[in-house]
């Protein structure tokens, strides 16, 4: 039996307004699941005890949140500079040739490499070579080198879509090229740099695999950056995985899904800006 | 005057000099990390014999025996099963969001779609361990089970299929569907026989990266697949996956136990190497 073609296109609309009603529902179920039996357990006393570590489950989140911060600020200290002057040396000097493209294919595939095997890179490299042992510098690396193909990707596309007249105007002018780029280039293309800063953020917060090999996961306070310590996506999964404090693994997701969603707001807002100063400009 | 004009230049260059160190170290590091997994990998292909290892399906540490056919089949396996389930479902939303949905149903669907990319990783294996799980044990097995994995990952995945589809649906010229459209052909025949076949490569594309993505997920499977080394054969098995193995066991390697490791890292980066140059033509087909 051949179905006429209205009755066709009634089943595909249902099936389109199905799968998009699945996506919802996925991201519901996992949200509300994990605010449910999680969000009880939030409190001063969650947020400011260290947890106990081991076996046990009990205690908080406090040096999981010290880890975090730790992680975070070491990573962007080290792949925000290196990233940024990358992706300025390839969008204004670096012009195009063979071997830029080759360093630009590079860059894209590294972006794709699972974190696992930064992960292999950064535990043969810094932990065991050089000899760092287990510590928050260690996966800060590690993190670092994972984070840099995309930071320099976004940072390039940003300066590459700022118009070529503004720089023709400002060298016109008799500004050199280096006032140029600092002056003209980077302001117009600051909201897209800050844009690739908070996306490195945000996966520093959720990455997992390649810290569970180079940090070492201890649940005590980490005083130095030379410290064994773990980050709350860590903290998650060792509760998860060891113990059966899955009440607290779930508060820990809470904190988790929250700062992704502040990290998403404020990406969206700079985008928007973004959108509208480019348009205004153009 | 002259003097001002050479500290200009200074400067100029110098910046120049900035960036230059700042570009160079970027792509040396990132050059090291191939060349030294490479370099790792290396014994472990000559000691064993690169077919032999990924061949072989036994992996016994104690006996300095190392083949990852398990792993392999594993991570395919899981894959191809969440593949199987997030295309359709991808593709669909794509063209819900593409073609059929009103404005705000669109503006629910696009932030919850960007949220399910920012999740962590760990958040989904917690929620498959404690949802998914206890109710596939039911199935038979222990519910920590290849069948898990592949339904966390097909969330996982839809993200990425959804927005690639997407903007390849959105740049097959207007006129191919206004010409569809013209010659009476309903809206669902236009998007079927006309749209989708126009962004076939994107589509492509887009379930080459999300296959990228599935091949490289590490900690979510770890929490829901079982880890069990034996080759698994219906999707109620236990397996592991690849870099799941990496991820368990590197802290603890020595010998030729680490070297096989690395070259099992290698063998990721091959299989990545690949999706991503198939992903790469598809997507420069459909900007021709």
């Amino acid at each position: 039996m051949r179905l006429s073609p209205p009755v066709t296109q009634k089943m595909a609309w249902a099936a389109c307004w199905a799968a998009a009603f699945f996506a919802i529902a996925a991201l519901l179920t996992i949200i509300i699941y994990v605010f449910a039996r999680g969000v009880g357990e939030i409190g001063w006393a969650f947020l400011s005890t260290d947890p106990i570590g081991g076996l046990s489950g009990q205690g908080g989140i406090r040096s999981a949140i010290v880890g975090t911060i730790y992680i975070v600020v070491l990573t962007l200290a080290m792949a925000a500079p290196l990233g940024i002057g990358a992706g300025i040396y390839l969008a204004e000097y670096a012009g195009d040739n063979w071997f830029t493209r080759i360093v630009r294919w590079v860059i894209e595939t590294l972006a794709g490499v699972p974190s696992i095997v930064f992960g292999l890179f950064g535990f043969a490299l810094f932990v065991i070579a050089l000899n760092l042992s287990f510590c928050i510098l260690a996966g800060a690396l590690t993190l670092a080198c994972l984070v840099l193909p995309t930071i320099i990707r976004t940072t390039e596309e940003a300066i590459k879509a700022v118009p070529q007249g503004h720089r023709e105007g400002s060298l016109a002018l008799g500004a050199t090229k280096w006032q140029t780029i600092r002056h003209v280039v980077l302001p117009a293309a600051m909201p897209g740099i800050v844009t690739a800063i908070i996306l490195a953020i945000g996966r520093s917060v959720e990455e997992t695999a390649c810290l569970y090999v180079t940090m070492g996961g201890s649940a005590n306070m980490p005083i130095t950056p030379l410290d064994n310590g773990r980050t709350l996506s860590l903290h998650l999964f060792y509760l998860a995985m060891n113990t059966n404090a899955m009440e607290k693994a779930l508060a820990t997701g809470v904190m988790l899904i929250i700062i992704i969603v502040i990290i998403n707001a404020i990406t969206r807002w700079l985008s928007s800006r973004w959108m509208i100063r480019m348009q205004g400009r153009v | 005057m002259i003097k001002i004009r050479n500290m200009r230049q200074f400067s100029d260059s110098a910046w120049k000099q900035v960036i230059l160190v700042c570009g160079a170290s970027s792509i040396v590091i990132l050059l090291l990390i191939i060349i030294f997994t490479l370099r790792e990998g290396l014994p472990a292909f000559t000691e064993i014999g690169f077919f032999k290892f990924i061949s072989g399906t036994t992996w016994k540490v104690a006996n300095d025996d190392y083949g990852i056919l398990s792993f392999i089949v594993g991570s395919i396996y899981v894959t191809a099963l969440a593949l199987v389930m997030s295309v359709p479902l991808g593709v669909f939303c794509a063209i819900f969001l593409a073609e059929v949905a009103p404005n705000w149903m669109r503006q629910i669907v696009r932030p919850a779609v960007e949220l399910l990319v920012g999740i962590p990783s760990v958040v989904y294996g917690l929620v498959g361990l404690l949802l998914l799980v206890p109710q596939i044990s039911k199935l038979g097995g222990s519910g920590d089970s290849i069948l898990a994995a592949a339904i966390v990952l097909t969330v996982m995945v839809l993200p990425t299929i959804i927005s690639v589809s997407e903007d390849s649906i959105r740049s097959v010229p207007r006129v191919y569907k206004e010409g569809s459209l013209a010659l009476g052909a309903t809206q669902w025949q236009t998007i079927w026989h006309v749209m989708l076949p126009a962004a076939r490569s994107g589509i492509l594309a887009a379930v080459v990266l999300g296959m990228g993505r599935a091949i490289g997920e590490t900690m979510a499977m770890i929490m829901v697949i079982g880890n069990s080394i034996k080759i698994p054969v219906s999707p109620l098995d236990p397996a592991r996956t690849m870099t799941g193995s990496l991820a368990l066991e590197i802290n603890y390697a020595t010998g030729l136990h680490w070297n096989a490791l690395f070259a099992c890292g290698v063998v990721l980066l091959i299989f990545i190497l690949a999706l991503n140059s198939i992903a790469m033509v598809l997507r420069g087909r459909t900007q021709q």
